[in-house]
């Protein structure tokens, strides 16, 4: 039973990474763009938040009111000064720029905020720890359950955006050929500022439940950095719906992985991460190997 | 209309008078630096074993993102296991300064099952791949019971050697270390790999298309940089004593690697010793104002990143046509003598023409 409870709360867990990689799978998937200060980002929402909820006393949830749009100025900002004159450079600029970036905003929260780890938990009353109990005493934690959902809801609100909207055709266009696009009268430049702005909104939701689900410190970033990218990476990359699949694949392996050992948490989760990248790389080599000969016999 | 056959004198070179004095020069620098611990002072000693350790890095950074085209995050995980591998080597009874060696070689081994798969990723996902098995090699090094965790352990090995000694060592292996490296990057650069390579960088598809082995160009020089990384790993081991994983595998690394290579000049020779010498020289003057000093690196990478990508070293030959460390061929338009040609008129090889070259 006990494995039972550590899977569903891997998929729990799996929501919540969801919910982080959303933002860097998006931008991925539209700019060919991995932004290496993805997570950094994700803890300076989680500090506005923290400095609202502490200050005045503003319930986490709406203190995301001011902190969603505060993010998506800031998005608009950093494609605006360095996304867009470093993707311009060359493909390998960006990673250098937002890795820069990453080691500014880190330290910056570091000289402003000190050493201590912090957390929202206090300042959304019980919903921290309340929790639903089902037959074989499987806990079903509350914000957990409100992060899965939240992440379903944010991938099918991008999903919709992307496949319904006039803006959304516009992204589109611009991913798959930004000069075509250029053509017929899509200013590509806008419309990446404004895909890094909708990214930099997941961002901050996702560093808002990052906050409320457990502590952090500002050297919290890089590793959200890479548990997103690997949730990014299982899914395949670019895809949305994959980005879902992915976290919970690596919550599941993480959950499972810390019942075996207790440093078995982080480890199970990169292991199942290269074992995936290993599988597509030498399996999808081997599937059209195998397709190409199967056409070659016959002839 | 018939097209005249371009008839304006013209001269390929290498070596110019500058960079014939210029080698002259980093060779007799390199001699008079093997002299150092027995004129200098004690301090001076460790904080140019610290220089040459950042040489090192930067060389081996500059070679895989600077010509092979392959920026990486996780560099730290050499770095790591070269020290690592060095604790355990002394640990089973070699003795400390091969050990150091004898690890880094053995690392080397170690990125040869690591290239097969990871130089498969592309752009970012290789960079962030490359952190992710930084990450995945630390948890494991802190399950060695040797290590004891996060707590670490010593090169207890070195006790063995007076506190002079093991200074001078520990100094001439780093010197050593840097210098031989430096000099094979140099004349692997200038030969059919630093062509090959520079040609995948600039574009892998055209340089496949004209026969250029992608892979195992690619793989050379990510094992030479694993070596390098390695063994700058084992130096900082050998210089500190404690060996800390928390401190060995951390992303720091690669940020100084990226700061010293980007301020210096991506994918030029001189650059990265410039950006180790700047990076060095801001360390010893900023370096206790802490975090403070992070920012200004973080915010040096972004700023030369976005608005000088070829670094300092980048800007200086563009401008002044001046290369001392001549690692390209230079084609002389209008100049019958190549002495008196001129800077403005030098230009350095193409990238395809680069590439022709490397095709055989």
């Amino acid at each position: 039973m006990i494995w039972a409870n550590q899977l569903i709360q891997g998929v729990l867990l799996g929501g919540y990474y969801a919910l982080l990689a959303c933002g860097l799978s998006f931008m991925f998937g539209v700019m060919r763009i991995i932004n290496l200060a993805h997570g950094s980002l994700a803890v300076v929402a989680a500090y506005g938040l923290f400095v609202l909820a502490q200050r005045w006393d503003v319930h986490p949830f709406v203190g995301l009111v001011a902190v969603v749009p505060a993010m998506a100025l800031f998005g608009w900002i950093l494609h605006r000064l360095v996304l867009d004159r470093s993707a311009r450079a060359g493909e390998l600029v960006p990673i250098l720029s937002t890795f820069g970036l990453a080691i500014v905003l880190d330290n910056s929260l570091f000289e402003g905020f000190g050493a201590n780890t912090r957390s929202l938990a206090p300042y959304i009353d019980t919903l921290a720890y309340d929790s639903w109990t089902l037959p074989g005493d499987i806990i079903l934690g509350q914000l957990p359950l409100l992060t899965l959902a939240v992440a379903v809801a944010l991938l099918a609100g991008l999903h919709l955006l992307l496949a319904r909207t006039a803006l959304g055709r516009r992204i589109r266009a611009a991913a798959q050929d930004p000069e075509t696009a250029q053509l017929v009268g899509v200013n590509a430049r806008t419309v990446y500022a404004a895909s890094t702005a909708i990214a930099m909104m997941t961002v901050a939701i996702a560093g808002a439940f990052m906050a409320m689900r457990a502590t952090f410190d500002p050297y919290t970033g890089p590793q959200q950095l890479i548990f997103a990218f690997e949730a990014v990476v299982i899914g395949g990359a670019g895809s949305l719906w994959g980005t879902l699949v992915g976290g919970i694949v690596l919550g599941v392996a993480q959950s499972l992985g810390a019942q075996i050992h207790p440093q078995g948490f982080l480890i199970a989760g990169h292991v199942v991460f290269l074992a995936i990248l290993l599988a597509r790389l030498y399996v999808s080599y081997g599937i059209r190997h195998f397709i190409r000969s199967l056409r070659r016999g016959p002839a | 209309m018939t097209t005249q056959p371009y008839t304006a004198p013209f001269a390929v070179q290498r070596w110019t008078s500058a960079s014939i004095a210029a080698v002259g020069l980093v060779l007799a620098a390199q001699l008079l630096l093997a002299l150092g611990p027995l004129l200098l002072s004690a301090n001076l000693v460790d904080r140019l074993t610290t220089l040459f350790i950042y040489g090192i890095l930067a060389l081996m950074w500059n070679a895989l993102a600077g010509y092979a085209g392959l920026v990486s995050v996780g560099q730290q995980v050499f770095f790591g296991l070269g020290a690592y591998a060095a604790v355990r080597l002394a640990d089973a009874g070699v003795s400390a300064y091969p050990a150091l060696l004898l690890g880094a070689v053995l690392v080397a081994g170690v990125s040869v099952p690591v290239s097969a798969f990871m130089l498969r990723l592309r752009g970012g996902e290789f960079a962030i791949g490359m952190w992710v098995v930084a990450s995945l090699t630390h948890m494991l090094v802190n399950l060695d019971t040797l290590v004891q965790g996060e707590t670490g352990t010593s090169l207890i090995a070195l006790q063995s050697y007076s506190a002079d000694d093991r200074r001078a060592y520990t100094y001439w292996a780093a010197l050593a270390t840097m210098a031989v490296l430096a000099w094979l990057v140099f004349f692997m650069l200038r030969g059919k790999v630093g062509a090959a390579a520079q040609a995948i960088r600039d574009n892998e598809g055209a340089a496949a298309s004209i026969g250029i082995r992608v892979l195992p160009t690619k793989r050379l020089i990510f094992v030479l940089s694993a070596f390098g990384c390695a063994a700058a790993g084992a130096l900082w081991v050998a210089t500190s004593i404690t060996f800390q994983p928390k401190t060995y595998f951390s992303v720091q690394w690669t940020a100084y690697m990226i700061f010293m290579v980007l301020v210096g000049g991506i994918g030029t020779y001189e650059g990265p010793i410039l950006g180790a010498i700047l990076f060095f020289t801001i360390e010893t003057l900023f370096g206790g104002t802490g975090v403070a000093y992070l920012i200004g690196l973080g915010a040096t990478a972004m700023l030369f990143a976005l608005l000088l990508p070829r670094g300092i070293w980048g800007a200086v030959e563009q401008r002044l046509g001046l290369q001392l460390l001549p690692i390209g061929y230079r084609l002389m338009v209008g100049a019958a003598d190549p002495e008196r040609g001129g800077a403005a008129a030098a230009a350095t090889t193409s990238a395809t023409a680069v590439a022709k070259g490397a095709s055989r």
